[in-house]
């Protein structure tokens, strides 16, 4: 076609006019990009920073738990046994530190957090495959995944390491070490893997079938180990002597240490539950303090109207009860809340321990059962009457919208879904106990001989004294 | 001379007068034990755990000395004066015969080697 010149002009006019706006475009968009960088950058940062916190505090918490089983749990128990049994007794609690560890590494994670079924793990993480520096989204979204692993880690060692309480002084350490390998694996994985695992069973919050309320372990720990302790304690029998022999704790100094080192772990395995350096991790570090105050207050007072006398030995014990008892509580209730949990809790495992051990007639030598397994439970089922979504809301519907939790914001369903919970746990801890019980028996013995018992462990199983103090020494 | 030992058992807090006492009168050598025992002074109930206890292995101290006969009498006026106190727990003393006394040093015998 042949064009006029003043339609070239206007073409040429046109197109440069396109290019110079194209080119304004061009100019404007660019200047943008900084800007959305920058915040692009920032929020990393941000995140980054959070990340950081989060990761200080839970490697913080992994170690003060560690520290509430050695330490503290080895001096605790070890305390409250005769002096010919201190050292085996301790020794009971750092050879879970060793033990529970290396099985945890090589297995015990993949069952527990592994993805599986709604009961167990599976392989997929054997040898701690595919848990590394990066978060796993579904567990902790701003923690590296060795974090999450070790903080459970910690809660794996300490939970059988409560159990030794019930036949102390009488299990053999082959026997022992056998049984808690089956133990770790056969009851702890699947209930750690109900309550806390992906696809759990009784995961509240990755949406288990019935959603139980446990924070920091009041179901997968306490009320396992007490009441396998339980079992224990009614299957090996009484310690040779009992109850007639006084068998009074060879130091109550050592158990006071012991119980105060307890105290102030038990920030690291409440507070800790939090996973991240937060609102929520301040609420259960006040709980916890708050109801270990209140339920050592609670059974001095039990024992004083009792006995006239308040003892260091219920004082501290008390304190413990009370830990134990807001364990499933502490990122759930309110600190007022946390006071009362504390003191009932106080009361009840005084009892538990003085009155209904003595009517029942078993030996459950340092009170596993009395102080793990009785505060563990009521302790859970008072989570389902005290949660309360203003300080935790963990349950929401469909739109996003905040739900009731438990009992005080209405929702008195929830106490259903504990009793549950704590059911499964009596339930799974009394048939594995016995099962394996019966197996370690079988094929190796669990108690020692009369003889060796009355020798002492120390002697017998380690060839070792604890105390060299009235031999002559240079 | 003949020599005589005594043993006498105490209260712990006792202990520290009956030496000064002791040592006054010219007594030097003793050696002193933590015991436990009770004659017919009651020990004390403990409770543990809901249970009570009688704990009736009351803390003592075991005073042994040998000395010469001429010293006896007094040494045992000088523990009896500073221990009494008149209420059951007091205590007591025993005398026996010593056939010989060796100092290890330098292989002296008798009365000297006390």
């Amino acid at each position: 076609m042949n064009k006029s010149p003043c339609c070239r002009r206007f073409l040429l006019a046109f197109g440069l006019l396109w290019i110079c706006l194209a080119g304004s475009f061009a100019a404007f968009a660019q200047s943008s990009t900084p800007q959305n960088d920058r915040i692009a950058q920032l929020e990393q940062q941000v995140k980054s920073a959070q990340s950081s916190a989060d990761n200080a505090w839970m490697l913080v918490s992994s170690a003060l738990v560690l520290m509430m089983t050695g330490p503290g749990l080895a001096l605790f128990y070890g305390g409250l046994v005769r002096k010919k049994n201190v050292l085996a007794t301790m020794l009971q609690s750092f050879a879970m530190m060793a033990l529970v560890t290396v099985l945890w590494a090589l297995i015990g994670y993949s069952l527990s957090f592994g993805p599986g079924n709604s009961f167990i793990g599976g392989f997929h993480n054997l040898f701690l495959h595919g848990v590394g520096t990066q978060p796993d989204a579904d567990y902790s979204g701003t923690l590296p995944a060795q974090t999450f692993m070790v903080y459970q880690l910690m809660f794996a060692i300490i939970t059988p390491a409560l159990i030794t309480g019930a036949f102390a002084e009488r299990m053999k350490f082959s026997a022992m070490l056998l049984f808690m390998t089956l133990w770790s694996l056969i009851v702890y994985a699947p209930m750690a893997h109900m309550v806390w695992g992906k696809g759990g069973w009784l995961n509240a919050a990755l949406g288990g079938r019935f959603p139980s309320l446990d924070f920091a372990g009041g179901t997968v720990v306490h009320v396992t180990s007490g009441v396998s302790a339980l079992v224990c304690a009614m299957y090996l029998g009484r310690r040779m002597g009992y109850p007639k022999e006084p068998m009074p704790p060879h130091s109550v100094v050592l158990s006071f240490v012991g119980a105060c080192l307890l105290w102030v772990g038990w920030f690291g395995f409440n507070a800790g539950s939090a996973l991240a350096a937060n609102g929520l991790a301040t609420s259960a570090f006040v709980n916890t303090h708050f109801a270990a105050a209140a339920a050592a207050l609670g059974w001095v007072a039990a024992e004083w109207v009792r006995n006239g006398k308040a003892s260091a030995l219920g004082a501290i014990s008390g304190s413990v009860a009370g830990l134990v008892a807001i364990t499933p509580a502490a990122g759930f209730v309110s600190p007022m809340s946390a006071l009362l949990i504390g003191a009932i809790a106080g009361v009840f495992c005084y009892f538990m321990v003085a009155k209904i051990k003595n009517i029942l007639g078993y030996d459950d030598s340092l009170d596993a059962f009395g102080v793990h397994g009785a505060g563990g439970t009521i302790g859970a089922l008072l989570t389902g009457i005290f949660a309360t979504s203003s300080i935790n809301p963990i349950y929401h519907d469909a739109a996003g919208n905040v739900l009731p939790s438990g009992a005080v914001d209405g929702n008195w369903g929830q106490l259903g879904n504990q009793f549950v919970a704590v059911a499964i746990a009596w339930t799974i801890a009394i048939v594995g106990t016995l099962i394996i019980l019966k197996i370690v028996d079988v094929l190796i013995g669990l108690r020692v001989s009369p003889d060796h018992e009355v020798q002492g462990l120390d002697l017998s199983q380690h060839g070792e004294e604890g105390y060299y103090w009235e031999l002559s020494a240079s | 001379m003949p020599m005589t030992k005594i043993e006498a058992i105490i209260q712990p807090s006792k202990l520290e007068p009956v030496k000064e006492a002791l040592l006054e009168i010219g007594v030097e050598g003793m050696t002193i034990t933590e015991v436990r025992g009770h004659g017919r002074q009651k020990g004390h109930t403990e409770i543990y755990r809901g249970r009570e206890y009688t704990v009736d292995l009351l803390p003592k101290i075991k005073l042994e000395m040998v000395l010469a006969d001429d010293m006896v009498e007094r040494a045992v006026q000088t523990i009896t004066s500073v221990t009494r106190t008149g209420r059951i727990g007091d205590g007591k003393i025993f005398l026996s015969r010593i056939d010989d006394a060796i100092r290890i040093r330098n292989d002296e015998r008798g009365v000297t080697a006390l």
